[in-house]
């Protein structure tokens, strides 16, 4: 599955816009399908299952933050928010319900297309490499996360996320290297992308979120991977 | 005349006035202001002061009349017992019949002795009237204490002689031989004898020693229970003070909460009817005030809707419409040369509607109030050679840092400052002449500072006055090379102000100009910029602005960052 043959589900329900961005899409290799409406873009999620799902959060029917976690429901496929809004709740919200990544209209086409690439990125192949973080065994080639026996099911994202924390365990990173290591923002960008896939991340792994052991919180500076237990 | 006259009065009145003042200022001063600034104070010290003048006149009174009515009893008892003394006296004589000398000395003896036992008073003092043929058995003057005879006064003695009046009186201070002095009366009367011996003058004396006891006892008591009266009103005047003022109280209470922005801030009723109409006057003024802000918020929140709105609607096809231009100009090989320069006028117009809806939006959140500050420490320096670093290619001149201080980190909003540099750094640019161009950073205690200099074609004094006016251009017929949006200034000063802080600017025609932005530290609400507005190279002309001055806080709404 190259990155060239990826189909893309954009879900907008301004249709001039959806057309456009299909144009641009294609034109870059991308395969896409529209969707105007929310409940619709679930189903035709189902029936398509697209490598990524681009998502406006304005949206008839479901908007886009139910769209959203109703897709994270069911898979990790990245979801990327189209947002008119920076400066209400709705981008925070947004990623709370699973959304990997936002870009702000009027956007940029080249940096959307950068956004896209950037979570269709196959990960870096370290051959069959398993690393130990707290009571947690990381096989990065199977793209697995185990608590002993029982299998922890992470998006990609948040897989990667913690991945390259736990390469390093102690070593502490601060937000904009972990944007730019996991999101692949070259500049400044907004931190709460961080703080938000951390959040989801601990509540997937940690024994208990409110006082996190495998992913902690560096005042001030950013995040860290605690040392293998046992 | 007169009214010159009073006026002079006035000035003299005033100086009195004004040295007294001065003179007792060590003293009364600390009071005085108290005085000024408290009713409290005021009441409490004229009620003290009226009640204490009452309770002394009352006390002076009733002293005045106990020691009357004292003295008086006092005197008719001596009197009456006096009275007695002379009658059994005279009556002795009368029984006697003695006429020689021996006894005549016998007699007058025991008179004395008779007049002591009677009259109640061991001074006693008998002696010849003046006036009468000299009679060699008559006996002596006697007397049983010196005080006595020391005490009559001859116009006592010349009245008694004048016999008008058969019993006299007079008050009269007994020196005792220890020099000690006591107030008493002498009673006087006469005595006839038999045979040649003539009339004698009887004198005799009451001391008053005892009354004058009674008196001072009557005197402390008197100003204990004045004391105790005092102290006691004293209380009561604070206590009823305190009862009085508590309403007063209250309503600054509940006037500093809803200063302090506790709208819901009602006064509690006082259970008085001037009072309540007070609370009730205050608490509608309060309801009002509350509803206004309300409205008032409303409108912001309608406003910042509006534009929230707005920006939805107005992003979507701007963002659909670069999306087709991108379409448009990577098949732009295809096309003819007049539709690649539209592509390309098309693709320019794009960007610039889109800075121009961002600074809108910018300006109208600002306008709202709703800006929330996302303040990080930061280096001023590393920030504004960053700006400088990014802007140096579209700048034909040098763009120079010097960092005179400001190394230290300043808790600001980073992305704001950095919005205000590169803006002020692209002004520069814009009508800097293609010339060098010098930011300069210091810092002070209360401040830091940047300002951008250029050496341009500078402004005028009226234009520099709209310089951060929206929308006003310098002169509409410039070219333009950066194409600002014509609020850049405005929109940095509003990040300035969210600061706290402010930008200035110097221009001249031919010299160039100078924007300057101070910042404050902390909460200083007033503050002093490190850097100087008129720059060293220009000759300061009495500019007031040129020595800098206090700069003032300005006032705006903000809202920081952790608040939800």
């Amino acid at each position: 599955m190259g990155t060239m043959s990826a189909r893309i589900l954009v879900v907008d329900d301004d249709r001039a816009l959806a057309e456009m961005l299909g144009m641009v899409l294609q034109g870059e290799g991308f395969t896409t399908e529209h969707s105007a409406d929310g409940t619709e873009a679930v189903e035709k999620f189902r029936e398509m299952r697209p490598d990524l799902v681009l998502l406006d959060v304005m949206l008839p029917g479901l908007d886009g933050i139910e769209v959203a976690e109703k897709i994270r429901a069911e898979s990790g496929t990245p979801i990327i928010m189209l947002t008119a809004r920076t400066d209400t709740r709705d981008v925070v919200r947004g990623l709370e319900a699973g959304a990997d990544d936002y870009v702000v209209k009027p956007f940029n086409p080249a940096e959307l297309i950068a956004r896209i690439r950037a979570r269709l990125r196959e990960p870096q192949q370290e051959s069959s490499e398993t690393l130990r973080i707290g009571d947690l065994t990381i096989d990065v080639s199977a793209h697995e996360v185990r608590r002993g026996s029982q299998p922890i099911s992470l998006t990609p994202l948040e897989f990667d996320l913690l991945a390259i924390l736990a390469r390093k365990p102690q070593q502490v990173f601060t937000r904009e290297v972990l944007l730019e290591k996991v999101w692949g923002y070259q500049y400044k960008a907004d931190t709460r992308l961080v703080n938000v896939h951390v959040q989801r991340l601990r509540a997937k792994i940690e024994q208990d979120p409110d006082h996190p052991t495998i992913v902690t919180t560096v005042r001030g500076v950013g995040y860290r991977a605690g040392t293998p237990s046992e | 005349m007169s009214r010159a006259r009073r006026t002079r009065l006035s000035t003299v009145l005033r100086r009195v006035r004004v040295k007294w003042l001065r003179a007792t200022d060590p003293i009364l001063g600390p009071f005085r202001a108290r005085w000024r600034r408290s009713l409290m104070v005021r009441t409490m010290t004229t009620t003290g002061l009226v009640t204490g003048l009452i309770v002394l006149i009352a006390g002076l009174f009733i002293l005045g009349s106990v020691a009357d009515d004292l003295y008086s009893s006092r005197k008719e008892q001596a009197l009456s017992d006096s009275a007695r003394a002379t009658l059994a006296a005279q009556r002795q004589i009368d029984a006697s019949d003695a006429t020689d000398r021996g006894g005549l000395s016998a007699l007058a003896a025991s008179v004395r002795r008779t007049v002591q036992d009677t009259s109640s008073s061991q001074m006693v003092y008998m002696r010849r009237q003046a006036g009468q043929g000299s009679y060699p058995d008559a006996p002596p003057p006697s007397y049983t204490s010196e005080m006595l005879p020391e005490a009559v006064t001859s116009e006592l003695a010349n009245a008694v002689q004048s016999g008008e009046e058969a019993q006299l009186w007079q008050p009269v201070t007994f020196t005792a031989e220890d020099g000690t002095l006591s107030s008493g009366i002498i009673v006087a009367s006469s005595l006839t004898f038999p045979s040649g011996a003539g009339v004698y003058d009887l004198y005799i004396g009451y001391d008053l020693a005892d009354t004058q006891d009674t008196l001072a006892f009557v005197q402390r008591t008197l100003l204990i229970t004045a004391a105790a009266m005092m102290a006691f009103i004293g209380v009561l005047v604070w206590i009823m003070s305190r009862i009085v003022f508590r309403p007063i109280r209250a309503a600054a209470a509940t006037s500093r909460r809803l200063a302090a922005g506790e709208s819901d801030a009602r006064m509690p009723l006082q259970n008085d009817e001037h009072f309540d109409v007070l609370s009730e006057g205050f608490n509608e003024m309060a309801e009002t005030l509350q509803m206004r802000i309300q409205e008032l918020d409303q409108l912001s929140e309608m406003q910042q809707r509006f534009v929230s709105d707005v920006s939805h609607e107005l992003r979507t096809p701007l963002t659909t419409v670069r999306l087709a231009s991108q379409v448009l100009q990577s098949n732009a090989e295809g096309l003819e040369a007049g539709q690649q320069r539209a592509v390309e006028v098309l693709n320019a117009q794009i960007d610039r509607f889109e800075s121009l809806l961002e600074d809108l939006l910018e300006i109208s959140r600002y306008d709202a109030g709703r800006v929330t500050l996302e303040t990080e420490p930061t280096n001023l320096v590393k920030l504004a050679t960053e700006v400088v670093d990014s802007l140096q290619p579209l700048s034909p001149g040098i763009i120079e840092v010097r960092a005179l201080g400001g190394y230290g980190r300043v808790d600001v909003d980073a992305r704001r400052i950095r919005r205000i540099v590169s803006n002020l750094v692209g002004n520069a640019i814009e009508h800097g002449e293609g010339r060098e161009i010098v930011v300069t950073i210091d810092s002070n205690a209360s401040a830091v500072s940047l300002a951008v200099r250029d050496w341009g074609i500078g402004m005028r004094a009226d234009d520099l006055d709209h310089v951060f006016d929206r929308f006003w251009r310098a002169d509409p017929s410039r070219k333009r090379t950066l194409g600002g949006t014509g609020l850049g200034l405005a929109i940095a000063q509003e990040d300035a102000a969210v600061h706290g802080g402010i930008i200035e600017a110097w221009s001249k025609p031919g010299q160039g100009t100078n924007f300057r932005l101070t910042l404050p530290r902390g909460d200083a609400t007033s503050f002093m910029s490190p850097l100087p507005l008129v720059p060293d190279d220009v000759e300061a002309e009495g500019d007031p602005q040129a020595t800098g001055g206090w700069l003032r806080r300005p006032l705006r709404r903000i809202r920081k960052e952790g608040r939800r």
